[in-house]
Protein backbone atom coordinates (compact mmCIF):
# COMPACT_ATOMS: atom_id res chain seq x y z
CA UNK A 1 0.00 0.00 0.00
CA UNK A 2 1.57 3.39 0.02
CA UNK A 3 -0.20 6.55 1.96
CA UNK A 4 -0.04 10.22 0.93
CA UNK A 5 -1.00 12.77 3.27
CA UNK A 6 -2.63 15.65 1.10
CA UNK A 7 -4.14 17.31 3.90
CA UNK A 8 -3.49 17.66 7.49
CA UNK A 9 -4.32 20.82 9.19
CA UNK A 10 -7.61 20.68 11.61
CA UNK A 11 -10.51 22.47 11.88
CA UNK A 12 -10.11 25.44 9.11
CA UNK A 13 -7.55 26.00 6.37
CA UNK A 14 -4.61 27.65 7.48
CA UNK A 15 -2.50 28.67 4.75
CA UNK A 16 0.37 31.06 5.05
CA UNK A 17 3.82 31.57 6.03
CA UNK A 18 3.55 30.31 9.60
CA UNK A 19 2.52 27.23 7.56
CA UNK A 20 4.42 26.31 4.85
CA UNK A 21 6.26 23.24 5.90
CA UNK A 22 3.46 21.26 7.16
CA UNK A 23 0.80 22.90 4.76
CA UNK A 24 -2.78 24.46 5.45
CA UNK A 25 -4.98 22.11 3.75
CA UNK A 26 -7.61 20.22 5.84
CA UNK A 27 -7.61 16.07 6.30
CA UNK A 28 -7.25 14.11 3.20
CA UNK A 29 -5.42 10.80 2.76
CA UNK A 30 -4.94 8.85 0.01
CA UNK A 31 -4.62 5.47 -0.25
CA UNK A 32 -3.25 3.10 -2.82
CA UNK A 33 -3.96 -0.61 -2.68
CA UNK A 34 -1.27 -3.01 -3.96
CA UNK A 35 -3.40 -3.53 -7.63
CA UNK A 36 -3.53 0.44 -7.53
CA UNK A 37 -7.19 0.92 -6.25
CA UNK A 38 -7.72 4.33 -4.80
CA UNK A 39 -9.33 5.41 -1.67
CA UNK A 40 -9.28 8.70 -0.29
CA UNK A 41 -10.06 9.01 3.73
CA UNK A 42 -11.87 12.16 4.24
CA UNK A 43 -12.66 15.46 1.82
CA UNK A 44 -10.90 18.47 3.31
CA UNK A 45 -9.48 20.91 1.06
CA UNK A 46 -6.57 18.77 0.58
CA UNK A 47 -8.69 16.54 -1.86
CA UNK A 48 -8.33 19.26 -4.60
CA UNK A 49 -4.51 19.14 -4.74
CA UNK A 50 -5.00 15.12 -4.89
CA UNK A 51 -8.06 15.54 -7.64
CA UNK A 52 -5.77 17.79 -9.69
CA UNK A 53 -3.27 14.67 -9.86
CA UNK A 54 -5.67 12.27 -11.05
CA UNK A 55 -6.55 14.76 -14.29
CA UNK A 56 -3.57 12.93 -16.03
CA UNK A 57 -4.88 9.68 -15.36
CA UNK A 58 -8.40 9.46 -16.39
CA UNK A 59 -11.19 7.81 -15.54
CA UNK A 60 -10.46 7.88 -12.40
CA UNK A 61 -12.44 5.30 -9.91
CA UNK A 62 -12.14 6.69 -6.68
CA UNK A 63 -13.66 5.45 -2.93
CA UNK A 64 -13.95 8.44 -0.72
CA UNK A 65 -14.48 7.36 2.90
CA UNK A 66 -16.14 10.17 5.04
CA UNK A 67 -14.75 10.01 8.92
CA UNK A 68 -17.50 12.20 9.70
CA UNK A 69 -19.62 15.61 8.04
CA UNK A 70 -17.91 18.59 9.84
CA UNK A 71 -16.72 20.88 7.57
CA UNK A 72 -13.09 20.20 7.61
CA UNK A 73 -13.59 16.73 6.26
CA UNK A 74 -16.07 17.52 3.95
CA UNK A 75 -15.36 20.73 2.23
CA UNK A 76 -13.12 20.09 -0.50
CA UNK A 77 -15.46 17.01 -1.73
CA UNK A 78 -17.50 19.49 -4.23
CA UNK A 79 -14.08 20.56 -5.82
CA UNK A 80 -12.76 17.15 -5.92
CA UNK A 81 -12.76 17.76 -9.76
CA UNK A 82 -13.52 13.82 -11.14
CA UNK A 83 -16.81 14.39 -9.49
CA UNK A 84 -17.69 16.70 -12.36
CA UNK A 85 -15.93 14.82 -15.51
CA UNK A 86 -18.23 12.36 -17.29
CA UNK A 87 -16.75 8.51 -17.19
CA UNK A 88 -15.66 8.81 -13.83
CA UNK A 89 -16.72 6.77 -10.94
CA UNK A 90 -16.84 8.45 -7.28
CA UNK A 91 -18.28 6.43 -4.33
CA UNK A 92 -18.78 8.05 -1.41
CA UNK A 93 -19.28 6.03 1.81
CA UNK A 94 -19.70 6.99 5.58
CA UNK A 95 -21.95 6.95 8.04
CA UNK A 96 -25.86 6.66 8.87
CA UNK A 97 -27.19 9.87 10.92
CA UNK A 98 -29.75 8.99 13.40
CA UNK A 99 -30.59 12.63 13.78
CA UNK A 100 -31.32 13.35 10.06
CA UNK A 101 -31.96 10.24 9.49
CA UNK A 102 -30.46 9.77 6.13
CA UNK A 103 -27.34 8.42 5.16
CA UNK A 104 -24.47 9.48 3.37
CA UNK A 105 -26.11 10.97 0.52
CA UNK A 106 -26.97 13.81 3.35
CA UNK A 107 -23.38 15.28 3.27
CA UNK A 108 -23.73 15.76 -0.87
CA UNK A 109 -27.48 17.08 -0.77
CA UNK A 110 -26.49 19.86 2.05
CA UNK A 111 -23.38 21.25 0.62
CA UNK A 112 -24.33 20.99 -3.30
CA UNK A 113 -27.73 24.00 -3.13
CA UNK A 114 -27.45 26.91 -4.95
CA UNK A 115 -27.13 28.92 -1.79
CA UNK A 116 -23.39 27.41 -1.92
CA UNK A 117 -21.97 26.32 -4.58
CA UNK A 118 -23.21 26.83 -8.55
CA UNK A 119 -23.93 22.95 -8.97
CA UNK A 120 -26.53 21.18 -7.78
CA UNK A 121 -26.22 17.27 -6.75
CA UNK A 122 -28.49 16.13 -10.20
CA UNK A 123 -25.60 17.94 -12.09
CA UNK A 124 -22.68 15.99 -11.54
CA UNK A 125 -21.12 14.22 -14.38
CA UNK A 126 -19.66 11.53 -12.91
CA UNK A 127 -21.32 7.82 -11.74
CA UNK A 128 -21.49 8.89 -7.89
CA UNK A 129 -22.58 5.92 -5.41
CA UNK A 130 -23.41 6.64 -1.55
CA UNK A 131 -22.58 3.71 0.39
CA UNK A 132 -24.27 3.86 3.90
CA UNK A 133 -21.40 1.59 6.24
CA UNK A 134 -21.87 -0.67 9.13
CA UNK A 135 -19.80 -0.61 12.40
CA UNK A 136 -17.32 -3.48 11.72
CA UNK A 137 -18.56 -4.43 8.60
CA UNK A 138 -15.39 -4.45 5.89
CA UNK A 139 -16.04 -3.25 2.68
CA UNK A 140 -13.88 -5.05 -0.18
CA UNK A 141 -12.17 -2.04 -2.39
CA UNK A 142 -10.25 -4.19 -5.30
CA UNK A 143 -7.31 -6.17 -3.16
CA UNK A 144 -7.90 -4.26 0.06
CA UNK A 145 -10.69 -3.75 3.03
CA UNK A 146 -11.77 -1.23 4.69
CA UNK A 147 -13.68 -1.10 8.12
CA UNK A 148 -15.45 1.43 9.40
CA UNK A 149 -14.94 1.64 13.34
CA UNK A 150 -16.66 4.04 15.65
CA UNK A 151 -14.64 6.66 17.59
CA UNK A 152 -15.61 9.59 20.25
CA UNK A 153 -16.45 12.61 18.41
CA UNK A 154 -19.82 15.47 19.12
CA UNK A 155 -21.13 13.72 15.83
CA UNK A 156 -21.00 10.33 14.81
CA UNK A 157 -17.44 9.45 13.33
CA UNK A 158 -15.62 6.53 11.80
CA UNK A 159 -12.18 5.64 11.82
CA UNK A 160 -10.80 3.23 9.14
CA UNK A 161 -8.46 0.68 9.42
CA UNK A 162 -7.56 -0.64 5.85
CA UNK A 163 -5.53 -3.93 5.05
CA UNK A 164 -4.13 -5.54 1.71
CA UNK A 165 -1.91 -8.03 1.21
CA UNK A 166 -0.77 -8.33 4.91
CA UNK A 167 -0.48 -4.13 5.70
CA UNK A 168 -2.33 -2.77 7.75
CA UNK A 169 -3.06 1.04 8.64
CA UNK A 170 -5.69 2.90 10.86
CA UNK A 171 -6.51 6.24 10.84
CA UNK A 172 -8.58 7.50 13.74
CA UNK A 173 -10.61 10.67 12.39
CA UNK A 174 -11.63 13.07 14.72
CA UNK A 175 -11.40 11.33 18.26
CA UNK A 176 -10.92 12.39 21.43
CA UNK A 177 -10.36 9.51 24.38
CA UNK A 178 -13.14 8.70 26.14
CA UNK A 179 -13.40 10.24 29.66
CA UNK A 180 -15.04 9.54 32.75
CA UNK A 181 -18.10 12.56 32.91
CA UNK A 182 -18.24 11.81 36.96
CA UNK A 183 -16.19 12.61 39.14
CA UNK A 184 -14.34 9.83 41.36
CA UNK A 185 -16.37 10.50 44.44
CA UNK A 186 -19.74 10.15 42.81
CA UNK A 187 -21.95 7.20 42.29
CA UNK A 188 -21.75 6.83 38.48
CA UNK A 189 -18.34 6.74 38.69
CA UNK A 190 -17.43 3.34 38.91
CA UNK A 191 -20.06 2.04 36.34
CA UNK A 192 -19.00 4.77 33.91
CA UNK A 193 -15.36 4.03 33.90
CA UNK A 194 -15.68 -0.25 33.07
CA UNK A 195 -17.77 1.22 30.15
CA UNK A 196 -15.14 3.41 29.00
CA UNK A 197 -12.70 0.76 29.78
CA UNK A 198 -14.61 -1.56 27.63
CA UNK A 199 -15.03 0.98 24.67
CA UNK A 200 -10.97 1.12 24.76
CA UNK A 201 -10.40 -2.19 25.17
CA UNK A 202 -12.72 -3.04 21.74
CA UNK A 203 -11.04 0.05 20.00
CA UNK A 204 -8.04 -1.17 20.19
CA UNK A 205 -8.90 -4.79 19.77
CA UNK A 206 -10.39 -3.43 16.28
CA UNK A 207 -6.98 -1.11 15.19
CA UNK A 208 -4.75 -4.23 16.07
CA UNK A 209 -1.07 -3.67 15.53
CA UNK A 210 -0.82 -2.12 12.31
CA UNK A 211 2.12 -1.10 10.21
CA UNK A 212 0.67 2.56 9.93
CA UNK A 213 -1.69 4.26 12.65
CA UNK A 214 -2.39 8.06 11.93
CA UNK A 215 -3.88 10.07 14.52
CA UNK A 216 -6.02 12.99 15.67
CA UNK A 217 -3.29 14.77 17.76
CA UNK A 218 -4.92 18.58 17.75
CA UNK A 219 -3.29 19.74 21.08
CA UNK A 220 -0.87 19.34 23.89
CA UNK A 221 -1.36 17.94 27.12
CA UNK A 222 -0.97 21.57 28.49
CA UNK A 223 -3.77 22.99 26.07
CA UNK A 224 -6.05 19.92 26.64
CA UNK A 225 -7.96 20.98 29.76
CA UNK A 226 -9.49 24.04 27.87
CA UNK A 227 -10.48 21.52 24.94
CA UNK A 228 -12.23 18.65 26.69
CA UNK A 229 -15.22 17.72 25.31
CA UNK A 230 -14.51 18.99 21.61
CA UNK A 231 -14.16 15.47 20.39
CA UNK A 232 -9.64 15.86 20.00
CA UNK A 233 -6.79 14.46 20.93
CA UNK A 234 -3.45 15.09 21.96
CA UNK A 235 0.19 14.26 21.18
CA UNK A 236 0.41 12.05 24.50
CA UNK A 237 -2.97 10.15 23.71
CA UNK A 238 -1.48 9.61 20.47
CA UNK A 239 1.02 7.97 21.78
CA UNK A 240 -0.27 6.40 24.12
CA UNK A 241 -2.39 4.52 21.71
CA UNK A 242 0.39 3.70 19.51
CA UNK A 243 1.93 1.79 23.09
CA UNK A 244 -1.36 -0.06 23.92
CA UNK A 245 -1.93 -1.27 19.71
CA UNK A 246 1.50 -2.11 19.06
CA UNK A 247 2.00 0.34 16.05
CA UNK A 248 5.05 -0.05 13.66
CA UNK A 249 4.71 3.43 13.22
CA UNK A 250 2.76 6.74 14.97
CA UNK A 251 1.51 9.44 11.86
CA UNK A 252 0.31 12.71 14.40
CA UNK A 253 -2.24 14.83 11.91
CA UNK A 254 -5.32 17.27 12.46
CA UNK A 255 -2.62 20.12 13.53
CA UNK A 256 -3.93 22.69 15.35
CA UNK A 257 -4.64 25.65 12.77
CA UNK A 258 -3.46 28.51 14.80
CA UNK A 259 0.10 26.70 15.10
CA UNK A 260 3.01 27.51 13.38
CA UNK A 261 5.44 24.95 11.81
CA UNK A 262 8.08 26.16 14.32
CA UNK A 263 5.61 25.73 17.37
CA UNK A 264 4.18 22.24 16.27
CA UNK A 265 7.85 20.94 16.05
CA UNK A 266 8.47 22.19 19.36
CA UNK A 267 5.64 20.98 20.81
CA UNK A 268 6.02 17.57 19.25
CA UNK A 269 9.27 17.27 20.48
CA UNK A 270 8.23 18.63 24.00
CA UNK A 271 5.73 15.45 24.27
CA UNK A 272 8.11 12.68 22.94
CA UNK A 273 10.24 13.45 25.68
CA UNK A 274 7.36 12.73 28.33
CA UNK A 275 7.23 9.20 26.41
CA UNK A 276 8.06 7.50 23.71
CA UNK A 277 6.69 4.02 22.04
CA UNK A 278 9.40 1.06 21.63
CA UNK A 279 9.73 -0.11 17.90
CA UNK A 280 7.67 2.64 17.17
CA UNK A 281 8.05 5.30 14.25
CA UNK A 282 6.74 8.85 15.35
CA UNK A 283 6.64 11.66 13.05
CA UNK A 284 4.37 14.42 12.30
CA UNK A 285 2.39 14.51 9.25
CA UNK A 286 2.87 16.81 6.56
CA UNK A 287 1.46 17.50 2.87
CA UNK A 288 3.22 15.78 0.51
CA UNK A 289 4.85 13.02 3.07
CA UNK A 290 4.16 9.51 0.88
CA UNK A 291 4.95 6.40 3.44
CA UNK A 292 5.19 2.77 1.49
CA UNK A 293 4.01 -0.32 3.62
CA UNK B 1 -60.00 37.85 25.92
CA UNK B 2 -64.07 36.71 25.35
CA UNK B 3 -66.38 37.42 27.83
CA UNK B 4 -67.31 33.89 29.53
CA UNK B 5 -70.56 32.87 31.35
CA UNK B 6 -69.45 31.44 34.72
CA UNK B 7 -70.90 28.16 33.48
CA UNK B 8 -67.92 28.21 31.03
CA UNK B 9 -65.33 29.98 32.62
CA UNK B 10 -65.90 26.29 35.42
CA UNK B 11 -65.84 24.18 32.83
CA UNK B 12 -62.85 25.33 30.84
CA UNK B 13 -60.71 25.39 34.32
CA UNK B 14 -61.90 22.25 35.54
CA UNK B 15 -60.82 20.79 32.14
CA UNK B 16 -57.52 22.89 32.15
CA UNK B 17 -57.18 21.25 35.51
CA UNK B 18 -57.34 17.35 34.35
CA UNK B 19 -54.56 17.92 32.12
CA UNK B 20 -51.61 15.96 33.48
CA UNK B 21 -48.39 18.68 34.68
CA UNK B 22 -45.83 19.63 32.44
CA UNK B 23 -42.89 17.30 32.68
CA UNK B 24 -40.16 18.63 34.33
CA UNK B 25 -37.46 16.69 32.58
CA UNK B 26 -38.78 18.22 29.20
CA UNK B 27 -38.54 21.60 30.48
CA UNK B 28 -35.21 20.84 32.18
CA UNK B 29 -34.02 19.27 28.96
CA UNK B 30 -34.83 22.14 26.81
CA UNK B 31 -33.49 24.54 29.03
CA UNK B 32 -30.32 22.63 29.44
CA UNK B 33 -29.75 22.33 25.05
CA UNK B 34 -29.80 25.71 24.94
CA UNK B 35 -26.03 25.92 26.37
CA UNK B 36 -23.56 24.29 24.19
CA UNK B 37 -21.29 23.47 27.28
CA UNK B 38 -23.89 21.52 29.31
CA UNK B 39 -22.07 19.23 31.54
CA UNK B 40 -22.77 15.50 30.16
CA UNK B 41 -23.36 13.90 33.72
CA UNK B 42 -26.08 16.67 34.49
CA UNK B 43 -27.90 16.03 31.10
CA UNK B 44 -27.72 12.12 31.57
CA UNK B 45 -29.17 12.53 35.03
CA UNK B 46 -31.91 14.81 33.53
CA UNK B 47 -33.35 11.82 31.04
CA UNK B 48 -32.03 8.83 33.53
CA UNK B 49 -34.99 9.88 35.45
CA UNK B 50 -37.60 9.86 32.57
CA UNK B 51 -37.81 6.35 32.23
CA UNK B 52 -40.39 7.05 28.77
CA UNK B 53 -37.51 9.60 27.16
CA UNK B 54 -34.73 6.69 28.35
CA UNK B 55 -37.03 4.40 26.27
CA UNK B 56 -37.69 5.71 23.48
CA UNK B 57 -33.84 6.48 22.95
CA UNK B 58 -32.74 3.23 24.04
CA UNK B 59 -35.48 2.28 21.44
CA UNK B 60 -34.07 4.23 18.33
CA UNK B 61 -30.44 3.59 19.27
CA UNK B 62 -31.07 -0.13 19.10
CA UNK B 63 -32.93 -0.25 16.57
CA UNK B 64 -30.92 0.53 13.95
CA UNK B 65 -27.80 1.51 11.97
CA UNK B 66 -24.66 0.88 13.78
CA UNK B 67 -25.08 -2.81 14.28
CA UNK B 68 -23.37 -1.95 17.60
CA UNK B 69 -22.03 -5.12 19.31
CA UNK B 70 -23.68 -4.93 22.68
CA UNK B 71 -27.62 -3.83 23.18
CA UNK B 72 -27.09 -0.32 24.63
CA UNK B 73 -28.68 -0.43 28.06
CA UNK B 74 -28.31 2.79 29.61
CA UNK B 75 -28.28 6.21 28.74
CA UNK B 76 -24.63 6.81 30.10
CA UNK B 77 -24.04 3.81 27.94
CA UNK B 78 -25.38 5.34 24.76
CA UNK B 79 -23.40 8.38 25.39
CA UNK B 80 -20.13 6.22 25.44
CA UNK B 81 -21.06 4.49 22.03
CA UNK B 82 -23.00 7.51 20.46
CA UNK B 83 -21.31 10.97 21.77
CA UNK B 84 -23.22 13.53 23.58
CA UNK B 85 -24.63 15.49 21.00
CA UNK B 86 -26.56 12.73 19.06
CA UNK B 87 -27.92 12.01 22.51
CA UNK B 88 -28.66 15.61 23.01
CA UNK B 89 -30.16 15.53 19.70
CA UNK B 90 -32.04 12.29 20.62
CA UNK B 91 -33.59 13.75 24.06
CA UNK B 92 -34.26 17.28 22.23
CA UNK B 93 -36.37 14.99 19.77
CA UNK B 94 -38.05 12.73 22.35
CA UNK B 95 -39.28 15.67 24.65
CA UNK B 96 -40.63 17.55 22.09
CA UNK B 97 -42.25 14.65 21.02
CA UNK B 98 -43.64 13.10 24.92
CA UNK B 99 -45.13 16.08 25.67
CA UNK B 100 -48.26 15.64 22.94
CA UNK B 101 -50.52 13.05 23.81
CA UNK B 102 -52.15 10.66 21.29
CA UNK B 103 -55.59 11.23 20.83
CA UNK B 104 -57.72 10.62 17.34
CA UNK B 105 -61.38 12.00 16.00
CA UNK B 106 -62.78 11.64 12.60
CA UNK B 107 -62.02 15.07 12.11
CA UNK B 108 -58.54 14.79 14.09
CA UNK B 109 -55.14 13.05 13.17
CA UNK B 110 -53.25 12.80 16.16
CA UNK B 111 -49.93 12.06 13.88
CA UNK B 112 -50.50 14.72 11.69
CA UNK B 113 -51.02 16.97 15.02
CA UNK B 114 -47.55 15.93 16.09
CA UNK B 115 -45.76 16.47 12.23
CA UNK B 116 -47.77 20.12 12.33
CA UNK B 117 -46.82 21.01 15.90
CA UNK B 118 -43.06 20.01 15.09
CA UNK B 119 -42.99 21.60 11.90
CA UNK B 120 -44.35 24.72 13.33
CA UNK B 121 -41.67 24.50 16.28
CA UNK B 122 -39.06 24.05 13.61
CA UNK B 123 -39.99 26.86 10.86
CA UNK B 124 -40.53 29.35 14.12
CA UNK B 125 -37.18 28.46 15.41
CA UNK B 126 -35.86 28.93 11.79
CA UNK B 127 -37.59 32.25 11.30
CA UNK B 128 -35.96 33.82 14.70
CA UNK B 129 -32.88 32.98 13.75
CA UNK B 130 -33.46 35.01 10.31
CA UNK B 131 -35.66 37.61 11.62
CA UNK B 132 -35.80 38.31 15.40
CA UNK B 133 -32.63 37.28 16.52
CA UNK B 134 -31.58 39.90 18.89
CA UNK B 135 -35.03 40.06 20.20
CA UNK B 136 -36.47 36.50 20.87
CA UNK B 137 -34.49 33.20 21.96
CA UNK B 138 -34.91 30.60 18.68
CA UNK B 139 -35.52 28.12 21.53
CA UNK B 140 -38.85 29.31 23.37
CA UNK B 141 -39.68 29.86 19.98
CA UNK B 142 -39.42 26.32 19.00
CA UNK B 143 -41.82 25.68 22.41
CA UNK B 144 -43.90 28.40 21.41
CA UNK B 145 -45.02 26.91 17.66
CA UNK B 146 -44.52 23.31 19.34
CA UNK B 147 -47.21 24.21 22.09
CA UNK B 148 -49.43 26.78 20.30
CA UNK B 149 -52.25 24.56 19.80
CA UNK B 150 -52.47 22.21 23.04
CA UNK B 151 -56.08 23.91 23.58
CA UNK B 152 -57.16 21.54 20.95
CA UNK B 153 -55.64 18.83 23.09
CA UNK B 154 -57.26 20.09 25.98
CA UNK B 155 -60.72 20.12 24.14
CA UNK B 156 -60.32 16.78 22.71
CA UNK B 157 -59.72 15.55 26.37
CA UNK B 158 -62.15 17.02 28.19
CA UNK B 159 -65.34 18.20 25.57
CA UNK B 160 -64.66 15.86 22.55
CA UNK B 161 -68.21 15.59 21.68
CA UNK B 162 -68.26 19.78 20.88
CA UNK B 163 -64.73 20.03 19.53
CA UNK B 164 -66.06 17.04 17.00
CA UNK B 165 -68.58 19.67 16.18
CA UNK B 166 -66.27 22.34 15.96
CA UNK B 167 -64.18 20.37 13.58
CA UNK B 168 -66.52 19.07 11.48
CA UNK B 169 -68.17 22.42 10.96
CA UNK B 170 -64.29 23.79 10.13
CA UNK B 171 -63.99 20.63 7.76
CA UNK B 172 -67.82 21.47 6.05
CA UNK B 173 -67.38 25.15 5.89
CA UNK B 174 -63.70 25.91 5.18
CA UNK B 175 -64.55 28.27 7.86
CA UNK B 176 -61.38 28.76 10.74
CA UNK B 177 -61.47 25.97 13.34
CA UNK B 178 -60.59 29.05 15.99
CA UNK B 179 -63.96 30.45 15.12
CA UNK B 180 -65.96 27.21 15.08
CA UNK B 181 -64.29 26.57 18.09
CA UNK B 182 -65.84 30.39 19.52
CA UNK B 183 -69.35 29.14 18.15
CA UNK B 184 -69.71 25.46 19.36
CA UNK B 185 -67.85 25.72 22.96
CA UNK B 186 -67.67 29.28 23.33
CA UNK B 187 -63.90 29.94 23.62
CA UNK B 188 -60.91 28.95 21.11
CA UNK B 189 -57.67 26.37 21.28
CA UNK B 190 -55.68 29.42 21.51
CA UNK B 191 -57.53 30.66 25.03
CA UNK B 192 -57.51 27.35 26.63
CA UNK B 193 -54.01 26.82 25.27
CA UNK B 194 -52.81 29.90 27.23
CA UNK B 195 -54.67 28.75 30.37
CA UNK B 196 -53.09 25.80 30.17
CA UNK B 197 -49.68 27.47 29.85
CA UNK B 198 -50.45 29.57 32.72
CA UNK B 199 -51.13 26.54 34.50
CA UNK B 200 -47.53 25.33 33.55
CA UNK B 201 -46.09 28.51 34.90
CA UNK B 202 -44.56 28.94 31.01
CA UNK B 203 -43.09 32.82 30.81
CA UNK B 204 -45.90 35.36 30.54
CA UNK B 205 -44.37 36.25 27.13
CA UNK B 206 -45.34 32.42 25.93
CA UNK B 207 -48.76 32.08 27.62
CA UNK B 208 -49.51 35.61 25.46
CA UNK B 209 -48.19 34.20 22.37
CA UNK B 210 -50.44 30.93 22.54
CA UNK B 211 -53.51 33.35 23.19
CA UNK B 212 -52.83 35.72 21.01
CA UNK B 213 -51.59 33.24 17.66
CA UNK B 214 -54.81 33.69 15.44
CA UNK B 215 -55.91 37.59 17.27
CA UNK B 216 -55.88 39.82 14.43
CA UNK B 217 -55.52 43.25 15.93
CA UNK B 218 -52.48 42.18 18.21
CA UNK B 219 -49.79 44.27 18.10
CA UNK B 220 -45.73 42.99 16.32
CA UNK B 221 -43.66 40.97 18.76
CA UNK B 222 -40.82 38.98 17.46
CA UNK B 223 -41.81 35.89 18.78
CA UNK B 224 -45.89 35.91 18.18
CA UNK B 225 -44.72 37.30 14.73
CA UNK B 226 -42.35 33.94 13.94
CA UNK B 227 -45.08 31.69 15.28
CA UNK B 228 -47.91 33.08 12.95
CA UNK B 229 -45.68 33.27 10.27
CA UNK B 230 -44.47 29.66 10.60
CA UNK B 231 -48.06 28.53 11.22
CA UNK B 232 -49.36 29.75 7.87
CA UNK B 233 -46.64 28.45 6.36
CA UNK B 234 -47.04 24.88 7.68
CA UNK B 235 -50.90 25.35 6.84
CA UNK B 236 -50.61 26.13 3.17
CA UNK B 237 -47.78 23.85 2.46
CA UNK B 238 -49.91 20.75 4.63
CA UNK B 239 -47.12 20.39 6.33
CA UNK B 240 -48.95 17.95 8.74
CA UNK B 241 -52.59 19.03 9.60
CA UNK B 242 -54.29 20.35 13.02
CA UNK B 243 -57.92 19.87 12.41
CA UNK B 244 -57.87 23.67 10.66
CA UNK B 245 -58.72 23.42 6.82
CA UNK B 246 -58.52 27.32 6.67
CA UNK B 247 -56.09 28.52 4.15
CA UNK B 248 -55.14 32.48 4.55
CA UNK B 249 -53.48 32.94 0.92
CA UNK B 250 -51.66 35.87 2.59
CA UNK B 251 -51.15 36.80 6.70
CA UNK B 252 -53.70 39.38 6.74
CA UNK B 253 -50.39 42.22 8.10
CA UNK B 254 -47.63 40.92 7.69
CA UNK B 255 -45.03 41.98 10.31
CA UNK B 256 -42.68 44.67 9.22
CA UNK B 257 -40.12 42.51 10.22
CA UNK B 258 -40.35 40.29 7.31
CA UNK B 259 -40.61 43.29 5.02
CA UNK B 260 -41.37 40.95 1.99
CA UNK B 261 -44.33 38.71 1.01
CA UNK B 262 -44.63 35.19 2.53
CA UNK B 263 -43.56 33.42 -0.66
CA UNK B 264 -40.39 35.48 -0.46
CA UNK B 265 -39.86 34.81 3.42
CA UNK B 266 -40.22 31.13 2.50
CA UNK B 267 -37.98 31.34 -0.70
CA UNK B 268 -35.06 33.24 1.68
CA UNK B 269 -35.59 29.86 4.36
CA UNK B 270 -34.32 27.98 1.55
CA UNK B 271 -35.37 23.86 1.29
CA UNK B 272 -38.29 23.61 3.95
CA UNK B 273 -38.00 19.73 3.26
CA UNK B 274 -34.60 19.28 4.91
CA UNK B 275 -36.10 21.10 7.95
CA UNK B 276 -39.48 19.09 7.87
CA UNK B 277 -37.54 15.58 7.51
CA UNK B 278 -36.29 16.42 10.72
CA UNK B 279 -39.92 17.07 12.22
CA UNK B 280 -41.35 13.67 10.39
CA UNK B 281 -37.93 11.86 12.07
CA UNK B 282 -38.99 13.33 15.74
CA UNK B 283 -42.71 12.62 15.24
CA UNK B 284 -42.22 9.33 14.65
CA UNK B 285 -39.99 8.84 17.67
CA UNK B 286 -43.11 10.45 19.33
CA UNK B 287 -45.47 7.37 18.57
CA UNK B 288 -46.42 4.35 19.81
CA UNK B 289 -45.64 5.66 23.52
CA UNK B 290 -48.93 7.01 24.30
CA UNK B 291 -47.26 9.86 25.38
Amino acid sequence: MKVKMWGVRGSIPSPGPRTVRYGGNTTCIEVRSDADHLIILDAGTGIFPLAQSLLARLPVEANIFITHTHWDHIQGLPFFVPLHIPGNIVRIHGAFDLITQQGVEHVMNVQLQYSYFPIREAELKANVEYLTLTVGKPVRVGDATVTPILMNHPVINFGYRIECNGKSLFFTGDHEPWRNIYAPEESGWAEYQAMIEQRQAELEAAIGPVDLLIVDSAYTAAEYPKKIGWGHGTFDTGLELARRTGARRLLCTHHEPTRSDDELERVFAEALTRQTVAGCEVMLAYEGLEITL
Amino acid sequence: MPQLSPELERRLTAAVDRMPAFPKSVQTILTMTRDSNCLPKQLVGVIEKDPVMTLRILRVINSAYYALPNKIGSVGQAVVYLGLNTIKNLALACAAAGVLPRFHTDFFDSQQYLLHSLSVASLARLLCEKHARSEADPGDCYVAGLLHDFGKVVFAHTMAAEFTLALGIAAQKGKPLHLAEQEVIGADHAFVGALLAQKWQFSEALVACIRDHHAADVAPQAMLDCLRMADAICRQRGFGAAGNPWREEELAELPARFATATEAVVADLGDLNKHLAEAQTFAQIGVGEGG
